[in-house]
C-alpha cells in the first residue's frame, strides 16, 4: 500500500473540519458520508444524479450550491465545505424554516425524497431564489405530486437564513500535486493539466462528473488515472470583448445561463432545461462539449451561433470551428494530450431560437434539440446557421436546410422547401426516446415554428393559460 | 378527538430532518455481507454455461450462489410457485436473476457480479401482446368472460355502433426507496428480516419456506417503506428470501437494495394493457351494448395478474349502468418482467377502457363528454326500486328523459352488485360549478378557434372504485394495544407504513377510543411476532381494515376500564366517558393515567388484541357474480391542458378535484393522497413511457430514461377538495378508502389531450397512452384524417 499513497482531500462537513488520507478517487460523497459517516439522512436514489435524494449543499468560492452526492467524487470536495440535511438544523436542534414549512404543508408522506428536498430548498433559500419549480426540478417526489412542497418551499421564503447556515471554507491547504502521480490528480492551472494530459494521454479529465460520474456508478469503471479539473480557475469564466464571449471550458452551466441568458434568451430557456439546478450547477461547457454526445444540448446552440472551440496541450492552442470537433458518434477531434479549453461566440444581435424536445420539460434528455439562427434582410433569410441534437450520431448542422433558406424569401413556402431539405441533412435513429420518423418530423416542425414565431402566433404551450 | 382532524404523518419531523430510518439506514452488526443479483441479459433461453470463477475471484466476495447450490429450491411467488429465487434452466425475461453474490460492500457485490460468463441459447421469446397471442400463451386455460344481458343482439340493432381500440401502456413504481431487505441469523436458526414490503406476514411465509422452518421462526419487521404503491406487495420476497438464505449458510448479516437501474430491470411493473370496444348508442350517446376485449400482458409469472386482470373486468363499468355488457379478459403470458400490484390493482386500466368509449361515443355523437357520461351513471340510490327498467321507447328516448337519466339506469353492476351509494350525479353538479366546467368549455373552444398551433382540450371524468380485497379472505386485520401503567399506549397492528399516513390515521382512532392526545400513543414497526397471519398494506384497505381492528382492541381494554371502575362507583360501566384525557364514570374523574394505573393495581388486563373482517362480501370470481366490495369509493376531476401541434408537447394548465373520502379520518392526509394519486396517474397516461427493445430488454432503466412528473409538471392550478359526506358503509368513523381511487382521477387529463386533439380537425384521435409528445403528434395527424 506504501506505494499507492492517496492524497488527503480536507473540507468542512457541517461546520466541522475533516481530513480523509484513505479515500480512493472515486468513492462517491453519497457512499462515505453513508458508509464511512453514519450520515444515513442523504438517500440513494438512482445513484445517477437524476433524482436529487442525495442532495447537498457544496460552498466554494463561489458561493453555495445543492449538488448530488451520488455523482460528487471525494476530491472534488478539497477545500469546499459540506453541508448535509443533518446540518440543516441548528445546534439546538432548531429546524430550517424550509423543514417546519415541509411539516406544516405535509410536504413528506414517504419522506424519503424528503431529506433531498429540504437540503435544496434550503440552497434556494438562501439564495433567496423564489423560481421553486426550477430549484426544484430535480428532486423527484413520486407521492405527493409536489403542490404541498411548492407551498412549503413558499411559505418558507420570507423567513430570515438561519445563522448557522452560514459557511466558511477550509483554510487553503497547499493542493498536493503529484502526491501520487499514478492513481488521481488535481492540477491547479491549465498549464499543470497540459503537462498532467501529456502524460497521461489516455487519462480521464473529470469537470463536473455529471457524465463520468455514471462512468463508475453505473458502468462500474476503472477510470485511473485520472484528473479533477475543478482547482483549474484558469479555465473557468466568461469574459465579453467586443468580438465577443469566451467561455472557459470549467465554466459551469449555471453560470452559462445566468451570463448568457440577457443576450440570447432562448438559449438561456433551453439551458434552464438542460439540467435541474444540481446538475446545472457541476456539469461545465467543457465537459458537455468533450464527451461528444449526440443529445449534448449546448452544442446545437453554440454550433448556431458559430462558435469556435480552443484545444489546449502542452504543443499550444489549436481552433476550429466547434461542429467540426465532432466527427462521429463516440469520436473527436482531440488528439493524444489535448483537451477543451474554452469555447468563443463571436458578437452578434440575437436570431437565435432554441426548440428542446423531450418526453419530460424539465430535466430530461432532448429527443431532438434544435438551434436556429435565422439572420433575415428585408424579406430574404441573409444567414441561416442551424443545427440539431438528436438527429444523428453527432452535434450536426442542417447545411441542405441552410442553403435552401439563404437568399430565399422569408416565406412559408421556403419554410416548406427547408423542411423538405432537412431529409438531406439527417437520418434519425429509433431509440427509447423517440421514433426516427417523428424526430424527423418534429425537427421540421421546428422549422415551422420559426416561421409562426415571425408571424407573431403563439407557438408555446408555456406561453398559455387555464 | 384526535379522528378528523388535519394532523401531520407521524414521521414528519423525522423525515424532513433525515432522521427516518429506511433498511440501508439500519446499522447492522459487524460482517454483514451486501448482495447482488447477476441478471440475465436474454429474455428466453437455455442456459448452457454459467462460469462464475471471476465473480468468485473478484475483491471482497464471499459467496456466490447459483439454483443449483441452494440447500433447498427457493421461490419467490406470491401466488402460483413458479418463480424460483435463481433461474434453473430456462431463463424466461431478461433481467432474470441467475446468480447471487454475497460482498463485503453494496458496491463490490455489484462490481463482482458484472464479471460472470454466461452462455445462453436463445429460445424464441413472447414479448408482445401480439405474440402471446399468436402463440396461445396464457395463464388460466383462456380468457375470462364476466357479462349479462345479450350485447351481441343489441348490437345488432343499436342505431350507432362504434368500434375501436386503446393501448395503455404500463407504469414503474418508481418508489423513491428501492427494494430493500435485511436478514439478521438468530439463535437455533431463527431469522429476523427487515424488509421494506407491504406484507409482511408473506416475506415471513416466503423466507420460512425457503430456509425450512416453521413461520415462527422467522419474524419480520417493517417500520416504513420509502414509497410501495403496490410494488412492495411481492417484488420485495426475493431480496428477503436472498439475504435469509445467506443469513442461514453463512451465519452473517446479510443485506441486499437494488441498485436502481436493476430495481427496474428486475421487479414488475403495472400490467399494460389493450382494451378493444364495440359499443351501441344512440344520437344522444345513450349507451344500450358494450363489448370489451381486455388483453393484459402478465409477463414471466403468475405474481398477482389473475386478481388484476379482475379488477381491470369490475371496473370495466366505472360508473355507468351498462344493462347489456361482456368483458373477456386474456392473461398472457410473456418474456417479460412479471407485471404486478400498481395502485389501482387493474382498476384504472378498465376504467380508462370505458372512458376511452365514453370518449369516442361523444365524438361521435357530437356531444360534450360530461353531458354524455351524465346519461349514462348508474341510477340514483333513490331510484334503486326501479332496476334499469327502460322507459317507453326505449334507447331512443327524448332528451328531455336522457337529462333525467335517474328514471331508468339501473344500478346493478355487470357482476350483479348492487350500488346503493352512487353519489356522482351530486359530486359531478359541484364539480362542474366549482370548476366553471360549462364557462370553460367555451373559452377553450374560442381559444382554439383563434389559435393554429397551439390546442386547449378540457375533459371531465368521474371515478368509482371498489373498496374490499376481491380475494374476500384477505379482509380480515389484526391489532394488539397495551396500556402501559403511566397510561401511554403502545400500538401495533398488521397495515403497513408506506408514506400514505396509515400510522397516524389508526393511531388517531386509537387516541380518539381513549379519549387521550396523539402523545400519549407510541406508534410501532409492523411485526409479525406482535400481529400474525396479516393481509398485504394494499387494496386501499390499510384505515379500513387496521383502524377497525385497532377500534375492537383498544375497546376491548376501555371495557375492562369501565368495568373496573364502575365496579368502584356502583355506577353502569356503558355510561364511562373517556375524552380531553380524562375518565369519567359515575362521579369519578381522574386522568387517563391514573385509570390506567389503578385499573393495573386492580389487576385488569390493559393488553389487547383486536380483530375485525369486513362483513357482507360474498365473490364469485370464476362465474363473476357476487358482491366483491364493501363500498365503492368516487371522485371527479376536471383537467385543462394545451398541447403544441407541431411537435405534440403538452402542458396540464388546471385541474379541479373533488373527492369522496367519507368522513375523513385527516383530511390533510386524504387531501395529500388525492393530489399525489391525480399526478401519479396523469404521469402514467402521459409522460411515463416504458420501452422494451425487439430482444425484450428493458430501455427505459432508470430515471434518466423513464420520466416521472417532476415539480413543473404539477398543474399550475390545482384546486382539490373532499365530498365530505359519512360512507354509507359502517367504516371507521364512516371514513373512507383514499390510496388507489384518487390515482384515476389521472385519466381526466388523457381525455383533456385527446380533446385537444380533436381540436384539430373532424376525426376520433384515438389517443393511445402514455400521450408523449410523439402519440400526440399521431393522434393530431388522425383527427386531420392524415392517418387512419
Amino acid at each position: 500500500m506504501a506505494a499507492l499513497k492517496r492524497m488527503e482531500i480536507t473540507f468542512r462537513l457541517n461546520g466541522e473540519p475533516v481530513t480523509v488520507a484513505d479515500a480512493p478517487p472515486t468513492l462517491t460523497l453519497l457512499d462515505w458520508l453513508r458508509e464511512t459517516r453514519n450520515l444515513t439522512g442523504t438517500k440513494e436514489g438512482c445513484n445517477e444524479g437524476d433524482c436529487g435524494a442525495c442532495s447537498v449543499i457544496v460552498t466554494d468560492d463561489l458561493g453555495q450550491k445543492a449538488l448530488n452526492a451520488c455523482i460528487l467524487f471525494m476530491p472534488q470536495l478539497q477545500g469546499k465545505a459540506v453541508r448535509t440535511v443533518e446540518g440543516l438544523t441548528g445546534p439546538d436542534g432548531s429546524l430550517h424554516p424550509v423543514q417546519q414549512e415541509m411539516i406544516r404543508h405535509h410536504g413528506a408522506q414517504c419522506g424519503f425524497c424528503t431529506p433531498g428536498f429540504v437540503t435544496t430548498m434550503a440552497a434556494a433559500h438562501t439564495a433567496g431564489r423564489t423560481d421553486h419549480e426550477d430549484q426544484l426540478a430535480g428532486n423527484l417526489c413520486r407521492c405527493t405530486g409536489y403542490a404541498p412542497i411548492l407551498r412549503a418551499a413558499q411559505a418558507a421564503q420570507a423567513a430570515p437564513v438561519p445563522a448557522w447556515m452560514q459557511e466558511s471554507l477550509p483554510p487553503k491547504a497547499p493542493p498536493q500535486t503529484g502526491a501520487d502521480a499514478g492513481a488521481w490528480s488535481l492540477p491547479t492551472s491549465s498549464e499543470a493539466l497540459a503537462q498532467w494530459c501529456a502524460d497521461h494521454p489516455d487519462g480521464t479529465l473529470v469537470a463536473g462528473a455529471t457524465d463520468v460520474g455514471l462512468w463508475v456508478t453505473k458502468g462500474l469503471k476503472d477510470i485511473a488515472p485520472v484528473a479533477f479539473l475543478h482547482a483549474c480557475t484558469d479555465l473557468r469564466g466568461i469574459t465579453q470583448g467586443p468580438e465577443g464571449w469566451r467561455i472557459g471550458a470549467m465554466t459551469d452551466i449555471e453560470t452559462l445561463r445566468q451570463t448568457l441568458t440577457p443576450h440570447f434568451p432562448q438559449f438561456g430557456e433551453m439551458l434552464r432545461r438542460y439540467g435541474s439546478i444540481q446538475v446545472r450547477q457541476a456539469a461545465t461547457v467543457g465537459g458537455n462539449i468533450a464527451n461528444g454526445s449526440p443529445i449534448g444540448d449546448s452544442p446545437p446552440a453554440l454550433i448556431a451561433l458559430g462558435a469556435t472551440l480552443h484545444l489546449r496541450s502542452t504543443e499550444g492552442t489549436r481552433s476550429l470551428p466547434l461542429e467540426d470537433f465532432f466527427l462521429e458518434y463516440g469520436k473527436q477531434d482531440r488528439k493524444p494530450g489535448e483537451f477543451v479549453e474554452a469555447v468563443t461566440i463571436p458578437a452578434q444581435v440575437d436570431t437565435l431560437s432554441v426548440f428542446k424536445l423531450s418526453k419530460r420539460f424539465d430535466q430530461d434528455i432532448s429527443a431532438v434539440c434544435g438551434a436556429f439562427n435565422i439572420v433575415r434582410h428585408g424579406g430574404d433569410v441573409a444567414q441561416a446557421r442551424i443545427a440539431f441534437g438528436g438527429m444523428a450520431g453527432t452535434p450536426k448542422r442542417a447545411r441542405h436546410t441552410e442553403d435552401v433558406l439563404c437568399g430565399a424569401p422569408w416565406s412559408e413556402a421556403t419554410i416548406n422547401a427547408a423542411m423538405a431539405a432537412l431529409e438531406q441533412d439527417f437520418t434519425p435513429l429509433s431509440d427509447m426516446r423517440a421514433s426516427a420518423e417523428y424526430r424527423m418530423q418534429a425537427a421540421r416542425n421546428m422549422l415551422l415554428r420559426c416561421w409562426h414565431d415571425s408571424q407573431g402566433a403563439t407557438t408555446s404551450v408555456r406561453a398559455v393559460q387555464s | 378527538m384526535s379522528v378528523a382532524k388535519p394532523l401531520p404523518h407521524d414521521a414528519a419531523r423525522l423525515h424532513v430532518t433525515g432522521t427516518a430510518r429506511y433498511i440501508d439506514d439500519i446499522p447492522v452488526p459487524a460482517g454483514c455481507l451486501h448482495l447482488a443479483f447477476g441478471l440475465s441479459p436474454v429474455a428466453r433461453g437455455r442456459l448452457t454455461h454459467v462460469d462464475l470463477a471471476a465473480v468468485r475471484a473478484a475483491p471482497g466476495v464471499a459467496l456466490v450462489l447459483t439454483a443449483a447450490d441452494l440447500v433447498r429450491p427457493a421461490d419467490c411467488s406470491p401466488s402460483a410457485h413458479d418463480e424460483p429465487l435463481l433461474a434453473e434452466d430456462e431463463v424466461h425475461y431478461a433481467g432474470q436473476p441467475i446468480f447471487l453474490v454475497a460482498a463485503d460492500s453494496h458496491l463490490a457485490a455489484r462490481k463482482a457480479a458484472a464479471l460472470a460468463q454466461i452462455d445462453i441459447s436463445p429460445l424464441p421469446a413472447i414479448l408482445s401482446i401480439s405474440d402471446a397471442l399468436a402463440a396461445n400463451s396464457r395463464f388460466e386455460d383462456g380468457p375470462r368472460i364476466y357479462g349479462r344481458g345479450d350485447p351481441d343482439a343489441e348490437l345488432a340493432t343499436a342505431e350507432i355502433v362504434t368500434e375501436g381500440e386503446i393501448e395503455i401502456g404500463g407504469q414503474e413504481h418508481f418508489y423513491l426507496e428501492s427494494q430493500a431487505a435485511l436478514a439478521l441469523p438468530q439463535e437455533g436458526g431463527d431469522m429476523i428480516v427487515h424488509s421494506s414490503s407491504q406484507h409482511p406476514t408473506e416475506i415471513q411465509h416466503k423466507v420460512a419456506d425457503a430456509l425450512g422452518v416453521p413461520m415462527h421462526g422467522v419474524r419480520v419487521e417493517v417500520r416504513r417503506m420509502g414509497g410501495g404503491f403496490g410494488g412492495k406487495e411481492s417484488q420485495g420476497n426475493a431480496l428477503a428470501i436472498a439475504c435469509a438464505v445467506v443469513a442461514q449458510m453463512t451465519d452473517r448479516p446479510a443485506k441486499m437494495r437494488y441498485d436502481r437501474d436493476d430495481d427496474f430491470t428486475i421487479t414488475g411493473k403495472r400490467h399494460d394493457f389493450r382494451i378493444a370496444y364495440k359499443v351501441g348508442h344512440d344520437a344522444q350517446g345513450k349507451i344500450s351494448a358494450l363489448v370489451f376485449e381486455q388483453f393484459c400482458r402478465c409477463g414471466w409469472s403468475m405474481d398477482l395478474s389473475l386478481p388484476v386482470a379482475d379488477r381491470a373486468m369490475l371496473h370495466a363499468d366505472n360508473a355507468y349502468w351498462l344493462e347489456h355488457v361482456r368483458i373477456t379478459s386474456h392473461r398472457l403470458k410473456t418474456n417479460t418482467q412479471s407485471a404486478t400490484a400498481f395502485r389501482g390493482f387493474g382498476g384504472p386500466q378498465g376504467m380508462v377502457g370505458i372512458e376511452r368509449v365514453l370518449d369516442h361515443v361523444a365524438h361521435v355523437v357530437g356531444r360534450d363528454g360530461t353531458a354524455v357520461r351524465k346519461c349514462n351513471f348508474y341510477g340514483a340510490p333513490a331510484d334503486r326500486s326501479d332496476q334499469g327498467a327502460l322507459p317507453p321507447g326505449g334507447a331512443a328516448a327524448s332528451p328531455q328523459s336522457i337529462s333525467a337519466k335517474a328514471i331508468y339506469n339501473g344500478t346493478r353492476t355487470p357482476y350483479g352488485m348492487e350500488v346503493t351509494d352512487f353519489i356522482l350525479d351530486d359530486l359531478v353538479a359541484r364539480l362542474e360549478s366549482s370548476s366553471a366546467y360549462a364557462e370553460r368549455r367555451q373559452a377553450v373552444a374560442a381559444f382554439n378557434a383563434q389559435n393554429a398551433v397551439i390546442k386547449k382540450g378540457l375533459a371531465l371524468s368521474p371515478v368509482k372504485f371498489g373498496i374490499s380485497f376481491t380475494l374476500t379472505h384477505l379482509n380480515q386485520a389484526g391489532a394488539l394495544v397495551h396500556v402501559y401503567q403511566d397510561g401511554s399506549i403502545h400500538l401495533n397492528h398488521g397495515g403497513t407504513e408506506m408514506g400514505q399516513g396509515l400510522f397516524q390515521k389508526v393511531a388517531q382512532v386509537a387516541a380518539s377510543r381513549f379519549g387521550v392526545g396523539l402523545e400519549a400513543v407510541k406508534i410501532t414497526a409492523t411485526d409479525t411476532a406482535k400481529v400474525p397471519n396479516t393481509s398485504a398494506t394494499a387494496a386501499s384497505s390499510g384505515s379500513d381494515l387496521n383502524g377497525m381492528a385497532v377500534r375492537a382492541a383498544c375497546d376491548t381494554i376501555r371495557d375492562r376500564i369501565a368495568v373496573f371502575l364502575a365496579e368502584r362507583t356502583q355506577s353502569d360501566p356503558t355510561d364511562i366517558v373517556f375524552a380531553d384525557g380524562m375518565v369519567r364514570v359515575g362521579g369519578l374523574e381522574m386522568p387517563f393515567a391514573q385509570a390506567a394505573k389503578e385499573a393495573w393495581m386492580g389487576r385488569v388486563s390493559l393488553s389487547a388484541t383486536g380483530f375485525y373482517k369486513t362483513p357482507d362480501i360474498v365473490w364469485d370470481r370464476i362465474r363473476g357474480t357476487g358482491r366483491p366490495f364493501y363500498y365503492f369509493a368516487y371522485g371527479a376531476a376536471v383537467t385543462e391542458v394545451a398541447i403544441d401541434t407541431l411537435t405534440g408537447e403538452n402542458r396540464i394548465l388546471r385541474a379541479d378535484i373533488l373527492h369522496d373520502a367519507g368522513a375523513s379520518l385527516n383530511p390533510a392526509l386524504d387531501i395529500g393522497q388525492v393530489e399525489g394519486g391525480y399526478v401519479q396517474g396523469a404521469g402514467w397516461l402521459t409522460m411515463e413511457e416504458l420501452v422494451w427493445d425487439q430482444t425484450g430488454r428493458l430501455r427505459t432503466h432508470a430515471p434518466s430514461t423513464y420520466k416521472i412528473p417532476a415539480a413543473s409538471d404539477t398543474p399550475d392550478i390545482f384546486n382539490v377538495s373532499l365530498y365530505d359526506t359519512p360512507n354509507a358503509a359502517d367504516t371507521i368513523y364512516r371514513s373512507k378508502a383514499v390510496g388507489e381511487p384518487p390515482l384515476m382521477l389521472g385519466i381526466s387529463a388523457l381525455l383533456a389531450l385527446s380533446d385537444a386533439c380533436a381540436a384539430c380537425g373532424p376525426c376520433y384521435p384515438a389517443l393511445d397512452a402514455p400521450a408523449t409528445p410523439e402519440r400526440i403528434l399521431a393522434a393530431v395527424a388522425r383527427a386531420r384524417g392524415a392517418l387512419p
